[in-house]
């Protein structure tokens, strides 16, 4: 018998029929996989995925122990924890569901406005917000209906990186537009119906844009942050320290999972299911580009090779680094959204279970890092970690404008 | 007392006409019935009512939660009143796949009533729609009864009610449901047949 099946037959799950959360997006990847390709299966667990359609509903239903874990923004943990907006539920994550996979859109009538501004506005990537900077002033001085963007949810990880690339060129998010927050599905028609200018979305849906040619793309988060993570397995603590082998057998059929769709040989198959009926029910010619890495920026426009697009496993991406989380709770002290008095360090050790992730590695045998943070930024190139056992290789942390972000 | 403005955001036309009904019943106004295609921000901004009662599965609760942002108006998801208002009520509403919002200073007390109403005409109408259901399933199962029925009439050349004896025989024998025997006997003879 395997150490891996004796681990199996010694622990004992608390629990075996699971509600699984998740949104319809590209990056549900992992837990459709999982569920598809028999990994839940093989440690025993009977997942129920249960597609939902708002963030608001994960947050209520989980809180309310009618999902068990759910697919979160990697924002939501620290929302639900410190009741950001009232609501409070601590929550905590050991695994990050996906590293990347959004992008900013704007529609062709604003991308036409760039133009007209700086024919080459685009020319270099990653693209900069300085023309768009240029336009807003315009507009303001000609007393034009400021610029209206949208993102997915209050506090998202795409409500930060957006502000962060607005501000880098002196745009103000909360003065010199309008940011308001619609639905994934309902961006593409919110564009055609000008009722947006712009969004910060994960795929599909930059795609779908640029499939119709109602959009193109500026910048993609992978290039503001080289591979921050945007989902994680989200859960209630309670719920945690009362399930942990359960806990446990989930995390490890979700690494495999992962594993398997980080095989380049495996992504047009891992399209193919997660643009199925029960997962987000659209056309796989949409969903491929992103998850082939053969991206689009424009409808008639080169196919650009961003192999790291969406990422799942390598680079230690479902590592819940706490610099990360870091990062985001900075941006949100930025932007107002959190007090700058924050115990920063605390809050994110109790939030992401680094030990617990470590754990589960060293039962599967695999190689984990062994720091909680590392530098953000400061590494321009692959670059190998020290891990347990052997060197992990890593790819680039860098942020588009050249920015360091120290957390330790 | 002013009557309470309401607005009721589901797609489905049918139970929120139902709930339109029984809201203005029970004394309160119902300014608005919007679908998630609706610009419910710019509605909102408009007509600031006072309670907005959304379907659960509406994916446009995540723009409501974002009210703060574009509006001094703001309402939010009755689930932070938790800590004042009765848990059990906001946990039946989950279930029964009824959301609301409440504007700031909505006095809490005036939450349970509409709320009552909401959880009563969404569980009505998820009970119609599971009769609607299994009346579509019993009429599909008997459909399937009388194929695999017409399938061992010819092959045993009995009759029917002999055929009905043949497959409550084997549902017993094999601890399984007759309309379950009545698949099998069908896709085992497809499969045989092709």
């Amino acid at each position: 018998m395997s150490f891996e099946n004796q681990q199996q037959t010694q622990t004992k799950l608390e629990k075996e029929q699971l509600n699984i959360g998740f949104i319809p997006l590209t990056d549900c990847a992992t837990l459709a996989v999982a569920k598809e390709k028999g990994f839940f299966d093989k440690y025993g667990l009977d997942v129920t995925l249960s597609k939902e359609a708002s963030w608001a509903n994960i947050r209520d239903r989980l809180a309310y122990g009618m999902l068990d874990c759910a697919q979160m923004l990697a924002t939501m943990p620290i929302i639900s924890t410190l009741g950001m907006g009232g609501w409070k539920k601590e929550t905590v994550t050991s695994l990050v569901l996906g590293v990347n996979g959004n992008a900013i859109t704007v529609s062709s009538r604003l991308y036409n406005e760039l133009k007209d501004i700086n024919p080459d506005f685009d020319k270099q990537r990653p693209v900069t917000a300085d023309t768009l900077k240029q336009l807003i002033d315009v507009k303001k001085a000609k007393g034009d209906k400021p610029v209206t963007f949208a993102h997915v949810f209050p506090s998202s990880t795409h409500n930060y990186f957006l502000r962060y690339w607005l501000a880098s060129s002196d745009i103000d998010p909360d003065n010199d537009i309008n940011l308001s927050v619609i639905p994934p599905q309902q961006m593409v028609t919110n564009l055609e119906a000008n009722i947006v200018d712009g969004f910060c979305v994960g795929e599909p849906w930059n795609q779908s844009a640029i499939t119709n040619g109602s959009g193109h793309v500026l910048i993609t988060s992978y290039e503001i942050w080289n591979n921050a993570p945007d989902k994680v397995l989200g859960m209630n603590k309670e719920w945690a320290y009362s399930n942990p082998n359960t806990h446990a057998a989930v995390v490890k059929a979700l690494i495999e999972a992962a594993q398997w769709v980080d095989i380049k040989e495996n992504r047009v198959e891992t399209a193919e299911i997660v643009a199925g009926e029960k997962y987000i029910n659209v056309p796989v010619n949409v969903i491929s580009p992103s998850l082939t890495g053969s991206y689009q920026y424009h409808q008639d426009g080169d196919i650009i090779d961003i192999p790291d697009f969406n990422l799942f496993y390598k680079y230690t991406a479902a590592f819940p680094w706490h610099s990360h989380a870091a990062w985001y709770i900075s941006q949100m002290i930025r932007w107002k959204d959190l007090p700058n008095t924050m115990d920063v360090k605390n809050i994110i050790k109790d939030i992401f279970w680094v030990d617990f992730h470590r754990q589960i590695c060293s039962e599967m045998g695999l190689d984990y890092p062994v720091s909680n943070s590392k530098v953000e930024g400061q590494h321009l190139h692959q670059w190998d970690l020290a891990s347990n056992e052997h060197s992990i290789l890593m790819a680039s942390d860098t942020f588009f404008n050249g920015e360091t972000f120290d957390f330790s | 007392m002013k009557k309470l403005n309401v607005t009721i955001v589901d797609d489905d036309s049918g139970r929120s006409i139902i709930l339109e009904r029984a809201l203005k019943d029970a004394g309160y106004e119902v300014v608005a019935i919007l679908s998630s295609n609706d610009n419910l921000l710019l509605h909102i901004e408009e007509v600031q009512p006072d309670m907005i009662i959304v379907d659960l599965d509406s994916p446009s609760r995540d723009s409501l939660e974002s009210m703060r942002i574009v509006t001094q108006h703001n309402p939010k998801p009755i689930v932070m009143f938790t800590n004042d208002t009765d848990d059990s009520m906001i946990s039946e509403a989950i279930n029964a796949g009824v959301s609301a919002y409440v504007v700031d200073g909505f006095n809490e007390k005036r939450i349970k009533p509409i709320m009552d109403v909401a959880i009563a005409r969404f569980r009505e109408f998820q009970a119609l729609r599971n009769e609607l259901k299994k009346t579509r399933n019993t009429l599909e199962e008997r459909k399937i009864m009388d194929k695999a029925k017409g399938i061992i009439m010819d092959q045993r050349s009995c009759n029917e009610e002999e055929a009905y004896k043949i497959l409550r025989k084997l549902s017993m024998e094999n601890n399984k449901r007759i309309v379950e025997v009545a698949e099998q006997i069908i896709s085992i003879t497809g499969a045989l047949s092709n």
